[in-house]
């Protein structure tokens, strides 16, 4: 109380006039934020609002539950199974007709629920490595070369053009075949990337090309921001969207490339890279396709390659949700209570998008 | 209205592909660690062949001569290549030209089928699911759309063949044209090669279910567009509108997609013919990969490339056709 007093006085003891008039230099908000608000608002911002959005469409729901569910079998999956190996089992066991092996056992002996299981831990591996690598290395590359213009973007574009212009699948081939790439499966992720920037970076590029003489950016451009600036606070984040949504597609490209390289046996097989695409060139080579009651043997791994590929693309489709702001703004509730007859102005807005 | 320089440009750019894709098989081949020059030599010596003799021979296969210093090398390999002499196989002891040459027609029958059926399934079924959005077909198609593009084309066959080859019979299991029927215009022997590239194509729709998503976001953008409004006003019927107005617009954007999944489709030709024992391009460079043919992998790799170049080169020149509105024109630098 007294510091609150001495305070006073020393303020009225600088203002020569006497006057009472507040310099706006000293006004603050009149509403306090407490530490608590911050998180709620955190909360509702990064939490509720996606997490409402994604709940409201089926389609959206069934891929994020899908992509979970590979994930918690990638991570949580090998503490509880183990490892199968030759002759755990009576061979080729139907699938759903013995607990012990609920999805059988292919023609050693080897269950492949286990078998699936662990390879869901070395995909996700390979998709973690090859979609980061594979998206930043388009985005950055084609927001440069899109913003710059010029001689940037005709060195840029032309490194580009010849990446998009090798066959992706045959480059990776020799280079699998040619370098000690061994059963890493991170160094199998960043090899498939290699082939697979080329294109999303052309996309990234035209897609900056429309946008590159918004009002937004010629202002920014204006005040003299520097360009990497502009391109990482201004340009990419206006494209996100489209960025996210090439993130789960290059998680499936990598999954189905990094598939078709084990299935050919291009690269070694070892125990700690077994995927989905072992167990195919497995199956393919003891002529699983003609001998009766080894059709499960395909049809598994086929099933979890479809299943998380389903997946990435439901969730790709909901994520694009989540980050366009006007569906944002339907769910986010700070947001409509401060924002008031706008957000409803905007509401309105979206509707007759909608109708038309 | 017609850009030339443009044009001129992006040949320039092909060029340029095609000797940065010479050298980096060059690269492939000689420079890098354990490179298959320096492994063919040791393979020759190993089966009792005197060094010099071993380089001699690897010198007429690879047209890279493993004694010479590196640039002189890169000169004499690189015109080797323009005057289209791309080495001779190990294995099958003949020239890489001429196993192009059997091979190539094939891979282009099947892929040039696949990419059309493909593109236009994509384009109609696309432009349906956007017209009908939200309806029944809409969520129908989506879905069948989103499975298809969530399918490997190398899943799909291996499952087509399961099933309509070996359990079925329907179509033949292996090859690429009858056996017993002599080669030339007749009846049997087209139905024939048609049978045998009926599971390569049908694999290779995969690629519409991506392609129709694509078409139908487009479309749903066109279709906010006020000149629709106008047209609806004016009471066109709804064919017309989905054909001449819709369809026009939201095809354009398509056309990048469509240029890009042809490089992946020659590139799928690998384990596509893997599957169907389909001797195309794809088949033999897979099997010079698994016998560590170097001649004949990097000169399948070399027309792999080439006809991808080539094809989106034709591709670009003839957009500006399509598209009035696409120049060359280079935009302002910042």
């Amino acid at each position: 109380m007294t510091d609150d007093t001495d305070s006073r006085t020393t303020d009225q003891d600088a203002r020569s006039d006497g006057g009472n008039v507040n310099s706006p230099f000293e006004i603050v908000s009149e509403y306090e934020e407490s530490r608590w608000d911050r998180y709620r608002k955190l909360y509702d911002a990064y939490i509720y609002a996606p997490v409402a959005i994604v709940w409201r469409d089926w389609r959206a729901r069934i891929g994020f539950t899908l992509v979970l569910f590979y994930i918690l079998m990638g991570l949580v999956g090998p503490l509880f199974i183990e490892p199968t190996g030759v002759t755990e089992g009576d061979a080729l066991v139907q699938p759903f007709q013995n607990w012990a092996y609920p999805l059988g056992t292919d023609n050693m002996g080897r269950d492949m629920l286990s078998q699936t299981v662990y390879s869901t831990t070395t995909i996700l591996k390979m998709i973690t490595s090859g979609a980061l690598f594979t998206v930043g290395i388009g985005t950055i590359v084609g927001s440069i070369a899109g913003y710059k213009g010029g001689v940037v973007d005709t060195i840029l574009s032309s490194i580009t053009d010849v990446f998009i212009n090798l066959p992706g699948f045959p480059l990776v081939m020799i280079l699998a075949a040619l370098l000690p790439i061994g059963g890493n499966p991170y160094m199998v992720g960043i090899l498939l990337s290699v082939g697979a920037w080329g294109g999303l970076a052309r996309a990234i590029r035209s897609q900056v090309l429309t946008i590159r003489h918004e009002a937004f950016v010629e202002a920014a451009r204006g005040m003299g921001i520097p360009t990497h600036r502009i391109v990482f606070k201004e340009i990419i984040p206006h494209l996100m969207p489209y960025v996210v949504i090439n993130l789960t597609n290059a998680a499936r490209r990598v999954i189905f490339e990094a598939v078709a390289l084990y299935y050919l046996a291009i690269l070694p097989f070892k125990s700690s890279s077994l995927n989905w695409g072992v167990i195919l060139n497995q199956a393919y080579q003891r002529g699983a396709h003609y001998t009766g009651g080894a059709l499960h043997w395909f049809l598994v791994p086929m099933a979890a390659i479809v299943g998380l590929s389903v997946g990435l693309i439901l969730l790709g489709q909901s994520l694009d949700r989540v980050f366009n702001p006007r569906v944002r703004a339907r769910h986010e509730r700070t947001a409509t209570e401060d924002g008031g007859p706008e957000s409803k102005a905007n509401d309105d807005d979206m509707n007759i998008n909608e109708v038309v | 209205m017609v850009n030339i320089g443009w044009r001129i440009r992006r040949i320039g750019q092909t060029v340029f592909t095609l000797w940065v894709v010479l050298t980096l098989t060059f690269v492939l081949v000689r420079l890098l660690p354990g490179n298959p020059m320096g492994a063919m030599v040791q393979q020759l010596i190993q089966q009792g062949v005197n060094p010099a003799r071993a380089r001699h021979l690897v010198e007429l296969r690879l047209s890279v001569d493993p004694t010479k210093p590196i640039p002189y090398a890169y000169v004499d390999y690189m015109v080797n290549m323009l005057q289209g002499n791309l080495g001779t196989s190990m294995y099958y002891s003949e020239p890489v030209v001429d196993i192009i040459a059997r091979s190539l027609p094939w891979t282009l029958f099947v892929l040039s089928w696949s990419l059309f059926i493909s593109f236009f399934m994509g384009v109609i079924i696309g432009a349906l699911m956007a017209y009908w959005e939200g309806s029944k077909l809409d969520v129908g198609l989506t879905s069948w759309a989103i499975l298809m593009g969530s399918t490997p084309y190398y899943v799909l066959a291996l499952l087509l063949l399961i099933f309509f080859a070996y359990r079925w019979g329907i179509f033949p299991t292996s090859g690429r044209q009858p056996t017993g029927v002599p080669p030339g215009f007749s009846v049997a022997y087209v139905t024939g090669i048609l049978r045998h590239a009926a599971l390569p194509v049908l694999s290779m729709l995969v690629a519409s279910g991506v392609a129709s998503l694509g078409m139908r976001g487009n479309s749903i953008r066109v279709l906010g567009e006020n000149y629709l409004r106008v047209a609806r006003l004016r009471g066109l019927s709804d064919v017309t509108i989905s054909t001449q107005y819709v369809a026009r617009n939201a095809v354009l954007p398509m056309y990048t997609a469509f240029l890009i999944s042809l490089g992946e489709m020659f590139g799928g030709s690998v384990v596509l013919e893997q599957v169907f024992s389909y001797r195309g391009l794809g088949w033999y460079m897979l099997s010079a990969t698994y016998q560590r043919d170097y001649p004949l992998m990097m000169g399948m790799f070399t027309v792999l490339t080439i006809a991808v170049v080539l094809a989106l080169l034709i591709a670009d020149l003839t957009y500006s056709l399509v598209d009035p509105r696409a120049g060359g024109q280079k935009s302002e630098a910042y």
